[in-house]
């Protein structure tokens, strides 16, 4: 079972590995999820913690994933925002741990958002 | 809602905007009389008499830009559809309880499901706060306290990846065991 004392391995094995903490200023990509009642009821856990997931698991550098309330379209909740410097904010819909893959793979590692989960594919 | 614990993931993001320092989870189960508490205390700004009375009351909100306010409002209703009940105690610059009781053999108890994802997440999401987890079957009973898994961390953050699926896991097994 997890201790506390297992904490202090993987800190020091952290220490190790983190010369430099990754870029977190201006001309990084921010990747907000909804996460007011109107999220939560939707389902919005489980895609920010697949987001945390997948940018963990490719190593990204210069991406974050945070959190914010409502903006206002609840019904299309879990809403999931990707803003980047210079480009225009790009606003996913329906959002699932399922689409999240795909969403990073071509949007964030390679500059295509994904048209078909966005807000303006709402007809 | 489908899990208690989005409950309480969502009434906790009201202590992180009331700017509270430190905030307190408690669920408490007793398995005899089948009987659930859940809490969440904070440090924040508190509320008036009147605001705590508007709470509950969905068309209230601390918005303005919206008019509507459901945290606690459905959290009161999954509370009292098992025969149970919310409580709101608050002061102006002291904090505010919430505490909301719970039938567990009601036909309407909604599962406490993934109370360690919920915990993480909040932990995770506001480095900048610290919290009390605290869950207690009968009289079992297992506390995590980020203060301490600060002190133990020093330098590194709470949200590295690691830390964060220790942290995850640290939680979900030592709550399991408490109902063995």
């Amino acid at each position: 079972m997890k201790t506390l004392a297992e904490l202090m391995a993987i800190k020091e094995a952290t220490q190790q590995k983190m010369t430099v903490r990754e870029d977190t200023g201006d001309d990084a990509t921010r990747i907000v999820v909804g996460m007011a009642t109107c999220g939560i009821a939707a389902g919005a856990r489980p895609v920010l913690n697949a987001f945390v997931d997948e940018v963990a698991k490719r190593n990204l550098k210069g991406v974050t994933v945070s959190q914010t309330g409502c903006i206002g379209m609840c019904q299309y909740e879990p809403i999931v925002e990707v803003i980047q410097p210079g480009k225009e904010k790009v606003t996913y819909v329906k959002m699932t741990a399922e689409k999240v893959a795909k969403v990073v793979n071509d949007h964030i590692v390679n500059g295509n958002p994904v048209a078909e989960y966005t807000v303006s594919a709402i007809k | 809602m489908r899990e208690l614990s989005l409950n309480i993931l969502d009434v906790a993001q009201n202590s992180i905007t009331a700017g509270a320092s430190l905030i307190t989870i408690e669920v408490k189960e007793n398995t005899v009389d089948k009987t659930m508490l859940i809490g969440i205390y904070d440090n924040g700004k508190g509320m008036s008499e009147e605001q705590v009375k508007s709470v509950v009351d969905p068309f209230f909100t601390t918005r303005t830009t919206r008019k509507v306010g459901m945290g606690i409002p459905l959290f009161k209703m999954a509370a009292e559809q098992t025969g149970g009940g919310l409580e709101i105690k608050s002061e102006l610059g002291v904090g505010t309880e919430v505490r909301a009781y719970f039938k567990t053999d009601s036909v309407d108890f909604t599962p406490l499901g993934d109370i360690a994802s919920t915990v993480q997440m909040l932990i995770t999401m506001n480095t900048d706060r610290d919290f009390v987890y605290k869950h207690i079957v009968n009289e079992k009973e297992f506390v995590a306290d980020t203060r301490e898994i600060k002190e133990i961390l020093g330098d590194v953050p709470l949200d590295t990846y690691e830390v964060s699926q220790w942290l995850f896991e640290f939680i979900k097994e030592n709550t399991e065991v408490l109902y063995i």
